[in-house]
């Protein structure tokens, strides 16, 4: 069973690419501009993030079979355009009132059922072809199976944060995802389940796969395979209320011993600093540890993002802002300075506390 | 039945002073005022949703802008598509069906005069109530609280929870008193065009821009209900203790999606259709030539209107429904492009062999074809879903919407504004302003709306305040804006239209265009009583008929 669909598979795949080169060659001629901007921001380098996205610099089989349905529908639609607006221009152009002919009428026709019957039967053909074209990818995409090593995470959308739990794995971090790079002879794709702890939210990395909500009540589930490393952005894409703007994700595509060795740090609990001891009092003094968690301390709220590591992330406040320490200490000062109606509350401490709070935070490597 | 109950008459009212003529107005029950009256508070609301859309243009001019607080900026687009859906579109459709249905069969008035008053000001009480929101959301004290859930405020968004205060409440009231307006308004549509056809007009024989507001009509019936239902559900999750929507108590976020899309995607058909309806009516009589293929035209409207009932969940093709479901949405999605074809080749199929008369209505309808022809065809692309995983609340769907209302209806409404309101006023509308308001707006439509598609397919999300500088969405962003003042240029010199022309305007006579249907027979603007014998028809053009007694349409009907 398994053996026949992937013989399956492998012819649809073999025609699918051939028509894929014949359709990219179309796009390239039909729509320069859209080629332009892609071939502007396609390229990825790693390490260094590409801050353009693009749909169709697709760098996952989810956002690839997308972007090639995509531009079979933009050519069968472009020729659609083509040809109904060029009967448009011609009408208008070809029986446009002349001064001649003024009060005099043209003949009056009131319709051909030959005509009519050719613009119903053939929209109805254009419209089963693109049917049966878009079907096949919604399968693929969706009813793909989950193969047992995959990468599972756990996204949790907040108002205005993203939590990401590997159970497998047994990390939990905040606003950056790591994920392994897939390697199409030996595939590691990532399955991401997608939950809410509040409103909805949908997570959208334009150039990794389509955005899927995330729903209270309502798991929702979707993959990934990224095929090179580097970084990806994306950002929420489901109102969810007044920061939705600033909710924005990176994606870290790393590398198999990248990966394993980020997940090896994740997995260490807070290493205690002697020198941050004050701060770290001042941390679990104050209602700071009621919504973050710091593994092995006492502090396990979960209303707030998970701050074991947090300086292994390049971003603070779901990417409104770097993580320095200048940002980190305005961020904990006062949030509305960097996100107004952040849910995070101004502490009102001192300068000496706040200091040494942040120097606590810079030792959660 | 309805001709005891109108006492007004132009006669009356000529001497009296201005609070009498004032006092005629607010109780009118003559379905000419009351046209007049849906049109001119649409035209209000118009240029106040206009506003809003000028400030979230302002704000994302480039990226990190601070001409707004993110609240504001929510509360913006929010109000923004209320008010232009529910206080704009609607209305001033409604606007035209009053004014125009009963001319067009030859009735006196509308079947349910008072209904017909009742439903008016109904909804004008919902568009007073959301605007009231500014001052009592948040109980007066804290003036300045908006809606900010969005226009289709999903669950659990527009919970207590995440909705403190009154303004989602002044939101629901506002939608939910303003439906039954619609409805009374639907009814009475019907009501007038089943039982008060004048003598002759046979269903075959309506003018199609009847038929059209009969099958829209009927489609409100079925759309705006659950809407009205699903807002009393939120009342009740609100006020009452239940757990519709309320998700914290296992209530149901996706079930608030369906209640609100089974309306909102027939929502965009009943204001669509209606514009078909000023097209079909339009494009004939400026080409000169009977309507391509007027049994297809209805038979395409009555399947896109069954059809459309079946298409909503393509609004939420991203919140992971299973692979049938989504298939399916596709397919019917795609299926309605069909009929909706089939309108735009015959309106080019009666354009064709005509003699084409560049008119400011015409301009505008040519306008309307090339943009709606667009706008289907990005359609398309979005029905297939998971092309729509990609484009679904990005800015390419905002281009698409805006593609349907503002180049499609508010192209199409500018045509019906340019070719009734001599019948409505007495006066041409000024051909050379006409002209500047045409090249203004197309301008200033393509260069926002067109532009428009790039960022979304750059992965800009669409309800965002602002953007980072680095993602390249800035020039884009830019140009959009731009674009969005030269449309408010061109709605000033259209409204600047309306105001002097009202004063100044060439006189119009009874048939200005030439035309054929009923309510270019009687005087403009025609008299309390619109028929002063009840007419008696022959064929779809009764005035052809009557213009060429020699080669009259009833021959070949």
């Amino acid at each position: 069973m398994a053996r026949n669909s992937g013989m399956k598979n492998g012819r649809k795949e073999m025609s699918a690419r051939r028509t894929r080169s014949v359709l990219s060659r179309c796009w390239q001629i039909v729509l320069p501009p859209f080629c332009s901007t892609s071939a502007l921001w396609a390229v990825g380098t790693d390490g260094t993030p590409n801050n353009g996205t693009n749909i169709f610099s697709p760098a996952s089989t989810p956002a690839k079979s997308i972007a090639d349905l995509s531009i079979f529908v933009l050519v069968i639609t472009g020729i659609i355009f083509v040809v109904v607006f060029a009967l448009l221009f011609y009408s208008v152009v070809k029986f446009r009132g002349r001064a001649i002919d003024a009060g005099r009428e043209p003949a009056q026709v009131y319709g051909s059922t030959q005509i009519e019957l050719a613009w119903t039967i053939i929209p109805t053909l254009i419209v089963v072809v693109l049917f049966l074209a878009t079907a096949r990818v919604i399968h693929a995409v969706q009813d793909a199976p989950e193969p047992p090593d995959a990468v599972e995470v756990t996204v949790i959308g907040h108002q205005y944060w993203w939590e990401f739990r590997y159970p497998k794995l047994g990390i939990v971090t905040a606003n950056e995802l790591h994920i392994p790079v897939s390697n199409p002879r030996h595939p590691t794709p990532t399955f991401v389940q997608l939950l809410s702890a509040d409103t909805d939210h949908s997570f959208w990395v334009p150039e990794l796969a389509g955005k899927t909500d995330l729903i209270p009540n309502h798991p929702n589930r979707m993959w990934v395979d990224p095929q090179r490393t580097g970084v990806f952005l994306g950002q929420c894409a489901q109102y969810c209320g007044t920061q939705h703007a600033k909710m924005l994700l990176r994606i870290s595509v790393d590398g198999p011993e990248d990966f394993a060795s980020w997940v090896r740090a994740q997995q260490k609990p807070e290493v205690e600093d002697a020198g941050a001891i004050a701060g770290k009092r001042v941390f679990e003094r104050n209602a700071c540890m009621n919504c973050h968690s710091v593994g092995g301390t006492p502090a396990d709220g979960r209303f707030g993002p998970d701050l074991t590591h947090l300086i292994s992330r390049t971003t603070i406040a779901a990417g409104a802002a770097e993580n320095t320490r200048d940002n980190l200490r305005l961020w904990i000062q006062n949030p509305s300075a960097i996100k107004p109606s952040s849910l995070m509350p101004s502490m009102k401490l001192s300068d000496a506390d706040l200091d040494a709070v942040v120097s606590y935070m810079e030792t959660l490597h | 039945m309805s001709s005891n109950v109108i006492t007004v008459s132009v006669g009356q009212t000529e001497a009296k002073p201005w609070v009498d003529e004032l006092h005629q107005w607010l109780a009118t029950v003559d379905h000419k005022r009351l046209g007049i009256l849906y049109i001119v508070s649409a035209l209000m609301f118009l240029v106040i949703g206009g506003v809003e859309a000028l400030i979230i243009r302002i704000q994302l001019m480039h990226s990190h802008n601070n001409f707004v607080s993110p609240e504001v900026f929510n509360r913006m687009f929010t109000m923004h598509g209320t008010t232009m859906i529910f206080f704009v579109a609607m209305p001033v459709l409604f606007g035209f069906a009053n004014y125009l249905v009963p001319l067009m069969i030859g009735a006196r008035d509308m079947a349910f005069p008072r209904l017909n008053a009742f439903s008016f000001w109904l909804s004008f009480l919902g568009a007073l109530l959301l605007y009231f929101s500014f001052l009592g959301g948040s109980g007066l004290y804290g003036a300045g609280n908006a809606p900010d859930v969005g226009w289709w405020s999903y669950a659990p968004l527009g919970a207590r929870a995440f909705s403190p205060g009154h303004s989602s409440d002044y939101w629901t009231l506002s939608l939910l008193v303003s439906g039954f307006g619609s409805i009374g308004t639907a009814i009475n549509i019907i009501a007038t065009i089943l039982c008060l056809r004048c003598p002759g007009m046979k269903l075959n024989r309506m003018p199609l821009f009847a038929w059209l507001n009969l099958v829209m009509a009927g489609m409100v019936l079925i759309a705006i209900t659950p809407l009205s239902a699903a807002q009393i559900m939120l009342l009740i999750d609100r006020y009452l203790g239940g757990h519709f929507f309320d998700t914290q108590a296992g209530g149901s976020a996706v079930l608030w999606m369906h209640f609100f899309w089974i309306f909102g995607h027939p929502e965009v058909y009943v204001l669509i259709i209606p514009c078909f309806a000023f097209m079909s009516e339009i494009i004939p009589v400026f080409s000169r030539k009977p309507i391509f293929g007027y049994p297809v035209m209805v038979a395409a409207t009555v399947c896109i209107a069954f059809v459309s009932m079946s298409v909503w969940a393509h609004h939420m093709f991203t919140i992971g429904m299973n692979s049938y479901a989504n298939s399916f949405f596709t397919l019917t999605t795609m299926a309605v492009g069909v009929p909706t074809g089939i309108k735009i080749f015959n309106w080019i199929g009666t354009m064709w062999g005509g003699r084409i008369q560049f008119k400011t209505p015409m301009l505008f309808s040519i306008g309307f074809l090339f943009q709606f022809l667009i706008a289907g065809l990005t359609g398309i692309m979005m029905a297939a879903s998971p092309f729509d995983w990609q484009l679904s609340l990005s800015y390419f769907v905002v281009a698409h919407f805006h593609y349907v209302i503002v180049g499609g209806i508010l192209f199409a409404l500018f045509a019906a504004f340019y070719y009734w309101y001599p019948k409505m006023t007495g006066r041409m509308l000024s051909e050379s302003l006409g002209k500047w308001h045409f090249w203004l707006f197309l301008i200033g439509f393509h260069l926002t709306f067109d532009v428009m598609h790039v960022p979304g397919i750059l992965g800009m999300p669409r309800r965002i305040y602002t953007y980072e500088p680095s993602r390249g969405w800035d020039t884009l962003n830019f140009i959009i804006s731009v674009g969005a003042f030269i449309q408010a240029l061109a709605i000033l010199v259209f409204i600047a239209n309306l105001i002097v022309s009202y004063f100044k305007g060439a006189t119009a006579g009874n048939d200005p265009w030439d035309a054929w249907t009923l309510e270019w027979s009687i005087s403009s603007p025609p008299p309390a009583y619109n028929f002063a014998m009840v007419p008696t028809v022959a064929s779809r053009r009764p005035l052809w008929d009557l213009k060429h007694p020699e080669d009259p349409d009833s021959r070949y009907e």
